[in-house]
């Protein structure tokens, strides 16, 4: 309360200069924009809009982005915690370079991934033509598409989990096994219930991730509306690139990706208010 | 109590040493695991740009890179990235000062309001700018006259700085990210008391609050860049001049759709270069983290 107080009447200077500073950037550069996206939405009649939703490959690819998008980000879970373990209980060489390189994929451009996956997974490549010989197709197909899901999501999980696992206690652990519990229960029944917090919240910034993505998946998708591989992303682009341009069928599908993510994002606030909430009690 | 620290620490220590529980097959099989994931997912593509840029010869290689729409993306990049991480670091000091040493109403709503870039997707942030600019959107008549007063000739979408506004609009948010937490722990305290002491603001930011902060800020500035320099599908929406207003990336998208076996090879050799600048900047990023740590 004093705390409150006290920086209610704060003594240090600036607050005009950067409240300034900070509205008019970002009403600017984000709100203002995004306003238009919302602007010209709502151009379209209530009828228009359903039917644009309703259109047989709106609806497929708001299927195809949100399901592969699901797949790999739980694919992310169960690696991101293996991962995240590996690296925050063990020693062993070459941990740090392991460590480091979980950022590739914030750090590599998306289409340079993009290309790169697609050739990789392509009949072309190595590991394509690996897949092949067990009869899984993976470029120009969803298994690609999720394969660049799980590229670019990975590094969301792992560095949600990492603090959280350092910050655990290994005592909880011990007083589990010395009261008789086995490894695998210790894990399921201490451990993780411990890390869920976390891990929601890696799932969740990895989902939204890969809901919007564009640049890594364009490629190995394929883009074909009949095998349903088409992005919301890419259909947004498309309304804007090819000939028939429609500025109002774009915003209408991006006002509804722009739900999505303030949905997931949303939830991941409650995610962590709840979790900093437990850990005060 | 620093005693106590170091024996904790110590005893966490010797647990590592002996195994944290699991038997030594288990730690093998999940060590095992955790390479053979990063190997194929993160190594093999870099180890694939590599190759693939290198596949027709060291000739082809110099070539892709030395081509004028090469050389005019890598200029357009750096542009945009250099300015965007102006603003953004700029923005980001503002923004976090403002967060983190002050209370006012709609602090929370403002710092969300913040984060919005990082969740949504880039194609959106590139039709954002269209649909305000561009040759319908309702700020176009605003720029016109901007134009017909100065007798300039601006245009903020398909353009320069078009690209630029994009990439900034993507990276907005990464150091305000990277320092609110961080000056939130730090608390104000310190601040106060030199703010009593009779310092003005510039002071007190540069002698009490930037020795804290500077390797956070830094951290943020490294973010910013490598997601400025890669930056495609904002970008993409943004830009159509091929040798004019493309970005590296674009550049890439350029020649591998192009689809002959050579423009696929010069598109991989770009790519390269790219590789080369994410490689520096992890490296870059692993040496400011552990210098942050080890400061503290």
């Amino acid at each position: 309360m004093s705390g409150k107080a006290k920086k209610g009447k704060s003594v240090l200077p600036g607050f005009g200069l950067t409240m300034g500073v900070t509205v008019a950037l970002l009403s600017l550069l984000i709100l203002i924009p995004l306003a238009s996206v919302l602007v010209y939405a709502f151009h379209m009649s209530g009828k228009e809009f359903l039917e644009l939703m309703l259109r047989q490959n709106v609806r497929q690819a708001f299927v195809t982005s949100i399901s592969c998008a699901f797949i790999a980000a739980v694919v992310n879970c169960v690696f991101g915690l293996i991962l995240a373990w590996v690296l925050v209980r063990y020693d062993f060489p070459g941990k740090r370079l392991m460590d480091g390189m979980i950022e590739l994929p914030f750090a590599l451009p998306t289409a340079v991934a993009g290309i790169t996956l697609s050739k990789m997974y392509s009949d072309e490549g190595a590991i394509g033509r690996m897949l092949e010989h067990i009869g899984i197709k993976a470029s120009y197909t969803k298994v690609g598409l999720t394969i660049a899901l799980v590229f670019v999501g990975i590094p969301f999980v792992v560095r949600a989990l990492q603090p959280v696992l350092e910050k655990l206690p290994e005592t909880y652990e011990e007083a589990s096994t010395m009261l008789g519990a086995s490894r695998g229960y210790t894990f399921r029944r201490v451990i993780l219930p411990e890390l869920m917090p976390a891990l929601l919240t890696g799932f969740g910034l990895a989902l939204a991730r890969g809901i919007g993505e564009y640049g890594s998946v364009i490629y190995i998708s394929g883009n074909s509306a009949k095998e349903g591989t088409q992005v919301v992303s890419y259909i947004i682009m498309q309304k804007l690139n090819s000939g028939s341009v429609d500025y109002e069928g774009a915003a209408a599908i991006a006002l509804i990706l722009l739900l999505i993510s303030f949905f997931l994002l949303f939830l991941i606030n409650i995610i962590q208010i709840a979790a900093s909430r437990r850990t005060k009690q | 109590m620093k005693n106590q620290e170091s024996m904790t620490m110590e005893s966490s220590k010797n647990q590592k040493g002996a195994g944290s529980g699991e038997g030594k097959l288990a730690r093998c099989l999940l060590i095992g695991i955790s390479v053979l994931f990063l190997l194929i997912m993160l190594v093999f593509p870099l180890v694939e740009v590599i190759y693939r840029s290198l596949k027709e010869g060291l000739k082809m290689y110099g070539d892709a890179l030395t081509a004028p729409n090469t050389l005019s993306a890598l200029g357009v990049t750096l542009i945009a990235a250099v300015i965007a991480l102006a603003v953004n670091t700029f923005f980001g000091l503002c923004a976090a000062w403002l967060i983190t040493k002050f209370d006012f109403r709609g602090r929370q709503l403002l710092s969300t309001l913040i984060d919005i870039p990082f969740s949504i997707s880039p194609v959106i942030a590139g039709l954002a700018f269209i649909m305000t600019f561009g040759r319908m959107g309702w700020a176009k008549p605003l720029i016109d006259g901007v134009n017909d007063l100065f007798g300039t000739d601006i245009s903020l979408v398909f353009s320069v700085p078009g690209v630029v506004l994009a990439t900034i609009f993507v990276t907005f948010p990464f150091v305000s990210r990277e320092l609110i937490p961080v000056m939130q722990a730090q608390g104000s305290a310190e601040e106060e008391a030199a703010a009593m002491m009779g310092a003005k603001g510039l002071t007190i930011f540069r002698r009490v609050t930037f020795p804290h902060i500077k390797w956070a800020l830094l951290y943020g500035m490294i973010l910013c860049a490598a997601r400025a320099l890669g930056e495609f599908g904002a970008v993409y929406a943004v830009s159509k001049a091929r040798g004019k207003t493309f970005t590296l990336p674009l550049e890439i998208d350029a020649l591998y759709m192009a689809g002959s076996a050579d423009s696929i090879t010069q598109a991989f050799a770009v790519s390269s270069l790219l590789v080369i600048m994410a490689i520096i900047i992890l490296i870059l990023k692993q040496i400011v983290e552990y210098r942050g740590k080890r400061e503290q």
